[in-house]
């Protein structure tokens, strides 16, 4: 069980939030000029990297608001939980073993 | 059922030689369908010059951890095609490979629990009968003459309404099943490297030529990739994206009993599935890890949501005890369906995103994967399951017929 520090509620069980996948995929700014693949990109296309992840997490049974985990996917390392209107924090070693 | 002992076998299967600095065909990943590939290219299309690169040992991957079910009854026309024909040459490749691995037709039972279980499961029914795979639709009362053992009480909190049945599916040991492939491959001249990673790809232009791996470089006219869980590490490695999330799936083995369970039951809404192996374990299944993850481990309070449903489906467990738990990474795609096909990058192809329910595919998988590389083509099982469908809209939504929560 993962514990992961809600930015408003502080550390909580896993159980007690829902999974939302990768972070940070913003929405096409001009969808109508979007073409099939660039669609499919955007709707099914998701990174699914092996090391740190940055991804959202929602407290479904606190505070049912949305933020953001950075985690390790290997480790299930929880590295970092932020507000979504914060940028994903630099890990020292960005991208790599810490 | 336990009383058939395991067929004796020799010290060694197949060599262990060193890679060679080229091969007509490197297939990465020598798990069950890494190795039926190679089992086919062989004898289907002739091609032994072929190598199978693995990191780790032969089948330790997912081969070594699913709950060995096998079944064809699946809802679309392109999904029962491609499992029915894994189902078929099932029940023809023990004799065709010479080793007994156990395939025990012993039935599925899928339960359902809701009346939107009844409906979808009739339909599943009839849409099975139309694609000549078999299928009942069983009442209660049918249920419990097909597995006494389950609980049809109307007290509990999902009571069973019903539930299809596919006489011909099963279980099978997986690990015999990739002993025999390996050997049979072997013995065709198809070189099994274990211990030999993919570290990149050698390419000329958008062709690849070859791979970079721990043990050197490897040139090969043509790639196919069978790494499963992995298979979004590598295709970043050759330069192109997968729409597959990984994730932790668990599953679960009591100590040894008595024979109690006579066929195979799986439940989508109180989400277990349970079979009892030849030996005597009661294998359990339980649904993946809604976080992505690499690390062949999940929580346990996956397990805990698991155990409750085992015990109040199936009383009789109330007193076994879990005697191991393990996990394996699954490839899991949006439509719940494999795919099977070409890439962007031109003579490397793809078999990957079987999500929770590869075993069972292992022969057809293997089949139509060696046709694909063989001839650059798409087999007609294969075809629909291109990577392009993502972007043409052409999904094959199994989410219902997966039956593991994802």
């Amino acid at each position: 069980m993962l514990l992961i520090t809600c930015p408003w509620c502080g550390p909580r069980d896993e159980t007690e939030y829902h999974y939302g996948g990768q972070a940070h995929v913003p929405h096409p700014e001009t969808p109508a000029d979007l073409t099939d693949e660039q669609w499919a990109e955007y709707v099914f296309y998701r990174d699914n990297p092996k090391g740190p992840f940055a991804e959202r997490w929602m407290h479904s049974t606190g505070c049912r608001r949305w933020f953001n985990v950075l985690r390790d996917t290997v480790n299930y390392e929880v590295l970092a939980a932020y507000r979504l209107d914060e940028p994903r924090p630099e890990l020292p070693q960005a991208g790599g073993n810490r | 059922m336990t009383s058939t002992p395991l067929p004796e076998h020799p010290d060694f299967l197949w060599r262990n030689p060193e890679p060679r600095s080229s091969y007509d065909v490197v297939i990465i990943g020598a798990g069950g369908h890494g190795l039926a590939t190679a089992y086919y290219l062989a004898k289907n299309h002739g091609i032994t010059n072929v190598a199978v690169l693995e990191k780790g040992w032969l089948a330790g991957g997912n081969m070594a951890r699913n709950t060995t079910i096998i079944r064809s009854n699946y809802l679309w026309d392109e999904s029962a095609a491609i499992y029915e024909h894994a189902l078929k040459l099932w029940e023809q490749l023990p004799e065709e490979l010479g080793y007994d691995f156990l395939f025990s037709q012993r039935g599925v039972l899928n339960l359902a629990h809701t009346l939107q279980d009844v409906r979808e499961g009739m339909r599943r029914v009839n849409a099975n009968r139309l694609n000549g795979v078999d299928a009942e639709w069983l009442t209660p009362d049918q249920v419990g003459e097909v597995c006494p053992i389950v609980n049809l009480s109307p007290r509990t909190r999902y009571p069973v309404l019903g539930g299809t049945f596919q006489p011909r599916a099963g279980i099978a040991k997986h690990d015999h099943v990739a002993w025999a492939l390996a050997r049979r491959a072997d013995e065709m001249g198809v070189d099994l490297i274990q211990g030999c990673e993919v570290t990149g790809f050698l390419k000329d232009g958008d062709r690849v030529v070859g791979v970079e791996t721990n043990r050197g470089r490897i040139h090969a006219g043509r790639v196919g990739l069978a790494a499963a869980g992995h298979s979004s590490v590598l295709a970043e490695r050759a330069g192109f994206r997968l729409p597959i999330q990984s994730h932790p799936l668990q599953a679960l083995v009591s100590e040894l009993h008595e024979p109690v369970h006579p066929t195979v039951v799986m439940s989508n809404h109180v989400h277990v599935y349970v079979s009892q192996a030849h030996k005597g374990e009661l294998v359990m299944g339980a649904g993946v890890d809604s976080y992505n993850g690499y690390g062949q481990r999940g929580s346990f309070h996956v397990i805990e949501q698991q155990m409750a449903a085992a015990v109040e489906l199936f009383p009789v467990f109330a007193r076994a005890h879990v005697l191991r738990t393990w996990g394996g990474i699954v490839d899991v795609t949006p439509d719940a369906s494999p795919i099977i096909g070409t890439t962007p990058v031109e003579n490397l192809y793809v078999n990957c995103g079987w999500g929770t329910g590869g075993f069972k595919a292992t022969p057809a998988a293997g089949w139509a994967f060696a046709h694909t590389v063989a001839t650059g083509e798409p087999h007609p099982l294969n075809a629909p399951f291109a990577l392009e469908r993502f972007a043409t809209g052409a999904l094959i939504d199994e989410h219902g017929a997966a039956a593991v929560a994802h």
